[in-house]
């Protein structure tokens, strides 16, 4: 068997999840081609210390930038030429997006965010996969000549495996149309501590009142150098801006705390909070999801908890 | 500018609380005294190509293939002002592959561009709420064989061009999509309204075309669905009210957050 993985970078800066497809290829083949559009050699190195026996550079003008629809094709003209049994990517934004491309050039199925492969009956695959943004699981088959699939982002470990660089170019023929979906411009902002990357989060819900209602939520943030998240029903009531927003269409957050302050727990709230180290959920209902599933908690109104936190906290600094 | 013809794609789902439990054949959410909905990111489309309309005239159309119930989310978007509704149905249409719901889709699609004239832009959510499998909107696109990219938070329509932007890690990407194309759309994009009185009573007589769904099922097969295993939680209260604050704060010393 042979595993084809689609190495998703940005200008030549490898993503962590194509070395967690990397990783996942290896459980299944010894024989692992990474396929890579517009790299470069750092690329290439990354991939031979993840096990890739074969670095594959597909060359193109649309390759030059990510460009989905163009990255796509070019995968398939490499799969079609190599026969591959298995394409895998990781399950991100990008690597969901060019996957399913692949499949539509292909006429096969592709499966999405899988955690678990049983590669083990060769005609038919059996998978479990992730639904409701990973508060349901679904088990299903996969039945297709080259079995497609991304692997959820964080359900493979990357493990570094060196094996020697064998490094190979390979020409796809796009047709003129295809360049249209690639990148046209990038506008960068100044990164700071974000949701994903803070080491405390302080959540507010509903509970919270009004968007004056968050400024002790930002004081308490910023005393211990982290940021404040929110739950969906301060984005829809218009309090806060969506990218503060934790859970399923929101962010992920994976901080050392998350303070849950007013927020019930909601299904699509928890699956964004979960991979938090700690929870601390502060409400007034004893009975809460948030509560019963945190590891710890306050009982009480947040307006009063919040202000007497940091009122402590600068009374032990002096 | 000719007036904007915007089709939105939205997918009807169960609404659940803080857990989600499945039937006893494993088949699907048990939805017993659950509401429905549809995805957050396709309220926004939905709110997309109402405010599209707003600016530049014509008229939007909301898809969604189902069961006879999925009536219920064309009428949420029509009480927030989109005036025409296609249902593509599909007796047991909730649980279809994606292969299979893009199929059917597409075809639907087709026939009533070939009646009333292609769709400038169709709109689609990033991800189902349930299924989630990133795919349809692509799948509908590459059948109809128009450019689609996913992720949009935000869409500008030009004479020729869209343009549209999507978040990355620090900041945003920008595409230049031609007309006629086809966007995924995520949450954030906009603030969906809420519908008014008016909106609700003027949505209950817009007319919901019926087309029946083409049948052919695709690779993936739901064997069943499982809840993931949770980790058995005893949560330490720390205490009630302000009075808790050093216990709290003893707590973050302890975690090593108090620098
Ligand atoms: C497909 C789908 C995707 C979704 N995605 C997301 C998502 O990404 N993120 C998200 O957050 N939601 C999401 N939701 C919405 C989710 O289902 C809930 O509606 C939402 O999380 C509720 O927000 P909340 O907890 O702030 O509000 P509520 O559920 O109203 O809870 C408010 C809480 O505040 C407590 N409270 C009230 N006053 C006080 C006080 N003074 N002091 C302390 N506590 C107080 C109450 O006891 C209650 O527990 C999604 C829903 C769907 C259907
Ligand atoms: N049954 C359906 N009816 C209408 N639109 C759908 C349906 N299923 C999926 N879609 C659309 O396709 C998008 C992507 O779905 P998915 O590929 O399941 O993640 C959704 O956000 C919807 O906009």
């Amino acid at each position: 068997m042979s595993v084809l993985v689609i190495i998703e970078h940005d200008r030549g800066a490898i993503a962590s999840g194509s070395l967690e497809a990397l990783t996942a290829a290896r459980t299944l083949s010894s024989d692992v081609i990474a396929a890579v559009c517009g790299g470069n050699d750092a690329v290439a190195t990354a991939c031979a210390g993840y096990g890739a026996t074969e670095v594959v550079d597909l060359v193109h003008p649309f390759l030059h930038d990510y460009a989905p629809q163009a990255w796509g094709e070019a995968v398939a003209q490499l799969v079609t030429a190599r026969q591959p049994d298995a394409v895998i990517a990781c399950g991100t934004d990008r690597g969901n997006e060019v996957l399913a491309h692949v499949s539509v050039s292909l006429d096969v199925a592709t499966v999405a965010n899988v955690l678990r492969i049983d590669a083990s009956s060769a005609g038919v695959w059996a998978l479990t996969r992730v639904q409701w943004g990973g508060s349901l699981l679904e088990d299903v088959t996969l039945d297709a000549p080259t079995k497609l699939l991304t692997v959820a982002h964080h359900a493979y470990d990357m493990v570094p495996s060196e094996v020697a660089e064998y490094r190979t170019t390979f020409t796809p023929s796009l047709e003129g149309s295809l360049g249209s979906t690639m990148v046209r411009d990038r506008v960068v902002r100044e990164a700071g501590v974000t949701l994903t990357t803070a080491r405390v989060v302080v959540g507010g819900g509903r509970g919270v009142g009004s968007p004056e209602g968050f400024a002790p939520l930002e004081e308490l943030a910023s005393l211990l150098g982290g940021v404040v998240g929110c739950s969906r029903a301060v984005t829809n009531n218009g309090w806060r801006n969506h990218t503060d927003q934790v859970g399923q269409t929101g962010t992920r957050i994976a901080p050392d705390i998350y303070l849950a302050c007013g927020i019930s727990g909601a299904i699509q709230h928890w699956v964004g909070a979960m991979a938090s180290k700690n929870i601390l959920a502060i409400n007034t209902d004893r009975d809460a999801n948030m509560v019963t599933r945190a590891d710890y908690a306050v009982i009480g109104d947040l307006h009063k908890v919040i202000p007497a936190i940091s009122e402590e906290i600068r009374r032990r600094r002096g | 500018m000719s007036a904007l013809r915007i089709a939105v794609c939205v997918k009807r789902v169960p609404a659940p609380g803080s857990r989600i439990n499945v039937t006893p054949d494993g088949q699907s959410v048990d939805a017993t005294n659950l509401g429905f909905t549809t995805s957050p990111h396709e309220e926004c489309a939905v709110e997309a190509a109402v405010q599209l309309v707003e600016l530049h005239g014509g008229s939007a159309t909301v898809v969604t293939l189902g069961p006879v119930e999925a009536e219920e989310q064309l009428r949420y978007a029509a009480s927030v002002g989109v005036e025409r509704a296609l249902l593509v149905s599909a007796g047991d249409g909730l649980n279809w592959d994606p292969q299979r719901t893009a199929t059917a889709l597409a075809s639907a699609i087709a026939s009533v561009e070939a009646r009333d004239g292609v769709f400038d832009v169709i709109l689609f959510g990033n991800e189902s709420a349930d299924s989630g499998g990133f795919q349809v909107g692509i799948r509908v696109a590459r059948a109809l064989g128009r450019p689609v990219v996913n992720g949009a938070k935000g869409i500008e329509v030009g004479d020729d061009v869209i343009t549209m932007r999507r978040p990355i890690d620090a900041g945003f990407e920008v595409y230049e999509l031609p007309r006629p194309c086809v966007i995924g759309v995520k949450e954030g994009i906009n603030l969906p309204r809420y519908p008014t009185m008016k909106g609700r009573l003027a949505s209950k007589k817009v007319a919901v075309e019926v087309i029946e769904g083409l049948d052919q099922p695709g690779g993936q097969a739901r064997v069943r669905l499982h809840r993931p295993e949770e980790k058995a939680s005893s949560t330490i209260i720390l205490g009630n009210g302000p009075e808790a604050a050093s216990a709290v704060v003893d707590l973050f010393a302890e975690l090593g957050v108090l620098t």
